[in-house]
């Protein structure tokens, strides 16, 4: 065995130590008591955050693909830099202004909380599946239309296997991104695991902030394997490298 | 003068991407290492510098084993030229034609003067390329400046890696005409890997035809095509290896053996040739019915006779029965 | 309208000390980011084991949601009285910083034309000479394209640093939201967006100038 060979071993170890050495150490200091004494309630608030996820995530979905799909038909993809350049710019405002700004529309609740996210979520879904169906190579759809494919037959059995995974890409961004701005969501009453974690920060109370920090960070972490599983499945082996590779934008 | 003494190749596992290789170029040789992809043509060019480690044997030039080598310096000391030409995007072309003497620790004034004098050796005018990127070049002027990156340092010894293969048939066969030109002023000793027999041909004075990391034939051309020493090179050459040879000879040589004919007065439409054209040409020219005859004139425009495709035909025969013996090179295989 | 101009010109001179913060924090993480990242990420094309381990252990860091960072930081800053403010929150930006610009910087080596790396061993250069004249002039679009994707990340992301007294644009926002001031919520998220563009644009300038001509394209 090598030198570099020892080194990346010892590397890995030493962050799995780190990451044992912290649960130890939380254990130890009953920073995790809240989760089990009032397991009522770290369920109620895990409950009110996979809700705030999910639901802005679905409407997410449901309103940015069809637009992606538009913006990229030949009749509109002229306009697709505006919808763009549009999207990258709302990307800049800051997740808790969004948060914020939804107030001024909805009032503060559990449904402002939700539509926040859900603007917040359309953004790099859009933007992923729009770059995935632009990444196609065009001799692809070439042949397609070559070999007598209509234009139904071109969009899903050429565009959406080869955007797929872009597509699952823009997704786990999305989702990501969300787990961690519901936790702001108890700002304006949202509820939600944040609601642990400002407590914890306005007490100075280690335990509330890692007993919400933690499983906010676990959904996080588990929502990005369970949708790269998805996107590894769903995408055909030869596309996936594309999208992990580094972003030049 | 280089010499590969049993030298070998292995990769993990046992499968040999070099065997035992044997063989000697002269100063001033072009040597082309020929076979299809996979033959271990290239790993065996790459160990010359050694940018491919030598498992087993070695590699001598001019007495002096290049494992003993600082490999930066033997590499400074040796040129490279490769397919996509791998010149620096980063540099200007006159920062990537001067390279290794700017590594070598030249002065500016020095390496500008040898920028010049390179440059007008391809033909490039070095005032407009100077500031000028690899990019903005084409693939021909590419390949070019490549190769005077190679000579830059004038080393004795240049390697070239396909430099050529990525080119278009027209323009590869002009830079390769150039090239021989260039070489004939800097005579270097040149090791050339190829897949294309067309070029070895009209390239080198001799060739290593390989298969599976041995040597299959070692040899000049013309012994190549007129003796091909198994079945798996005379496939290789292919069933064309008697006209291909006819490449390598001119009217002249043919006049020398078997003389020219009378020219007949009676066939008016008759087309006239150079005694220094060679004979696969004016072969293509009697057989386009262009002409039943060609006259053939000397350097003087003197008229030396005609010939005609029934010259030829037994000419070839004359050459495809010549004793192995008769032609050079052949003898420096070794068993 | 007019109520608005009013609000910006009492509060101009405090709007600009957060600005300038926000600015210090970005700033400040930043530069650690890139001499850390850019290290790492060239150190890693050497050892591919190890840059295995260390991108999937950065993309796992950038996956924990900021906020929740924080909340895992504080209790261990605590015990060197560093609990909450300007420190935590820089170590935070520092440590989300890194994918980007350790992913980027690894790819772009790794991504140099290999025949230009054959060419630049085949003239006779010696590691740190082809690394320096040849794989970073080659790489630093991409590396820069890394470091502004870090650069409008933590401009966001230091917002939420406002919740544990790292000051910055965050506290106009949090401040609006518990005073019900619009005002001030709308002046944090555009001044935010203003300074993210910004900053991606004079980064983008930068990229370019950087770029080596002949590589442009």
């Amino acid at each position: 065995m090598n030198q570099k060979k020892i080194i990346a071993i010892i590397v890995r170890i030493l962050l799995y130590a780190f990451v044992i050495g912290f649960f130890v150490y939380a254990g130890v200091n009953g920073y995790f008591s809240p989760i089990f004494e009032q397991s009522d309630t770290f369920w109620v608030l895990v409950g009110q955050h996979l809700n705030l996820v999910i639901i802005s995530s679905f409407l997410a979905i449901v309103i940015a693909l069809p637009l992606a799909v538009l913006f990229t038909r030949p009749r509109f993809r002229k306009y697709e830099w505006i919808a763009s350049n549009v999207a990258n710019l709302a990307q800049t405002v800051p997740s808790l202004a969004v948060l914020a700004l939804a107030i001024g529309i909805l009032g503060v609740g559990f449904k402002p909380a939700v539509f926040a996210l859900f603007i917040y979520s359309v953004l790099p879904i859009f933007r992923n599946a729009v770059a995935g169906f632009n990444s196609i190579n065009p001799d692809l759809i070439d042949a397609g239309k070559g070999m007598g494919m209509k234009a139904g037959q071109i969009f899903w059995r050429v565009e959406v296997p080869n955007a797929a995974y872009a597509i699952i890409g823009g997704l786990r961004t999305a989702v990501v991104l969300n787990i961690g701005t519901a936790a702001l969501a108890y700002y304006i009453g949202g509820g939600g695991l944040g609601v642990w974690i400002m407590t914890g920060i306005e007490l100075f109370d280690n335990a509330y902030l890692i007993s919400g920090a933690i499983p906010v960070t676990l959904m996080a972490i588990g929502f990005d394997y369970l949708l790269r599983g998805v996107g590894y499945v769903i995408s055909p082996k030869s596309t996936r490298q594309t999208a992990d590779t580094a972003t030049t934008t | 003068m280089i010499s590969f003494k049993h030298v070998s190749k292995s990769y993990t596992g046992t499968e040999k991407a070099v065997n035992d290789v044997n063989f000697e170029v002269e100063q001033g040789e072009i040597v082309i290492f020929l076979g299809p992809s996979g033959c271990g043509k290239t790993t065996l060019l790459r160990m010359v510098n050694r940018l491919e480690t030598i498992t087993e044997g070695s590699i001598l030039i001019n007495g002096q084993d290049i494992g003993e080598l600082n490999e930066i310096e033997l590499r400074r000391k040796i040129g490279y030229v490769i397919q996509s030409n791998g010149l620096f995007p980063n540099m200007n072309i006159e920062e990537n034609v001067t390279i290794v003497p700017d590594l070598l620790g030249w002065d500016k004034k020095k390496k500008h003067k040898r920028y010049k004098e390179l440059m007008q050796l391809i033909g490039l005018d070095p005032g407009e390329y100077r500031k000028r990127f690899p990019n903005e070049l084409s693939g021909g002027q590419q390949q070019r400046i490549g190769v005077v990156r190679a000579l830059a340092a004038d080393p004795p010894v240049m390697l070239m890696d396909e430099p050529f293969g990525a080119l278009d048939p027209l323009i590869r066969e002009k830079i390769q005409d150039e090239f021989l030109q260039i070489q004939r002023e800097v005579k270097k000793t040149i090791l050339f890997v190829s897949h294309d027999i067309d070029e070895a041909i009209k390239m080198a004075d001799k060739i290593v035809l390989m298969r599976d990391g041995e040597i299959m034939q070692y040899g000049t051309p013309s012994d190549i095509l007129i003796h091909p020493k198994n079945e798996y090179v005379s496939q290789f050459i292919g069933r064309d290896r008697a006209i291909k040879h006819l490449s390598l000879r001119t009217i002249a040589q043919l006049q020398e053996e078997i003389g020219l004919v009378e020219i007949d007065q009676s066939i008016v439409d008759s087309k006239q040739v150079n005694v220094h054209e060679n004979l696969k040409d004016t072969l293509a020219m009697l057989l386009n019915q262009e002409a039943d005859q060609v006259i053939v004139h000397d350097d003087n425009d003197e008229v030396q006779g005609a010939i005609t495709i029934d010259r030829v035909q037994r000419y070839l025969h004359l050459e495809m029965r010549q004793k192995p013996a008769q032609s050079g090179g052949k003898e420096k295989v070794m068993e | 309208m007019n109520e608005y101009l009013e609000y910006l010109r009492i509060n101009a001179s405090y709007i600009w000390g957060l600005t300038v913060q926000h600015i210090e924090l970005v700033g400040i993480a930043i530069i650690i980011a890139i001499i850390i990242g850019v290290s790492i990420g060239i150190y890693l094309t050497t050892n591919e084991d190890l840059a295995e381990t260390v991108l999937a252990a950065a993309s796992v860091l950038l996956t924990i949601p900021s906020i929740a960072l924080f909340g895992i930081m504080i209790p261990f800053f605590s015990l060197i009285n560093q609990g909450i403010g300007f420190v935590p929150a820089l170590v935070a930006l520092v440590l989300y910083s890194q994918l980007p610009i350790i992913r980027n910087t690894y790819s772009a080596i790794k991504n140099v034309n290999p025949a230009v790396i054959d060419a630049a061993n085949g003239v006779g250069m010696k590691r740190r000479q082809r690394l320096v004249r040849v794989e970073i002039p080659n790489a630093l679009p991409v590396i820069m394209a890394g470091i502004r994707t870090a650069v409008v990340l933590n401009i966001g992301i230091g917002v939420i640093a406002a919740f544990i007294g790292a000051g910055g644009l965050g506290t106009l926002i949090v401040q609006g939201i518990t005073r019900t001031d619009m005002y001030s919520i709308v002046t944090g998220s555009i001044v935010v967006s203003l300074l993210a563009i910004i900053a991606d644009t004079v980064l983008l300038l930068i990229q370019k100038r950087l770029t080596p001509k002949g590589i442009e394209n």
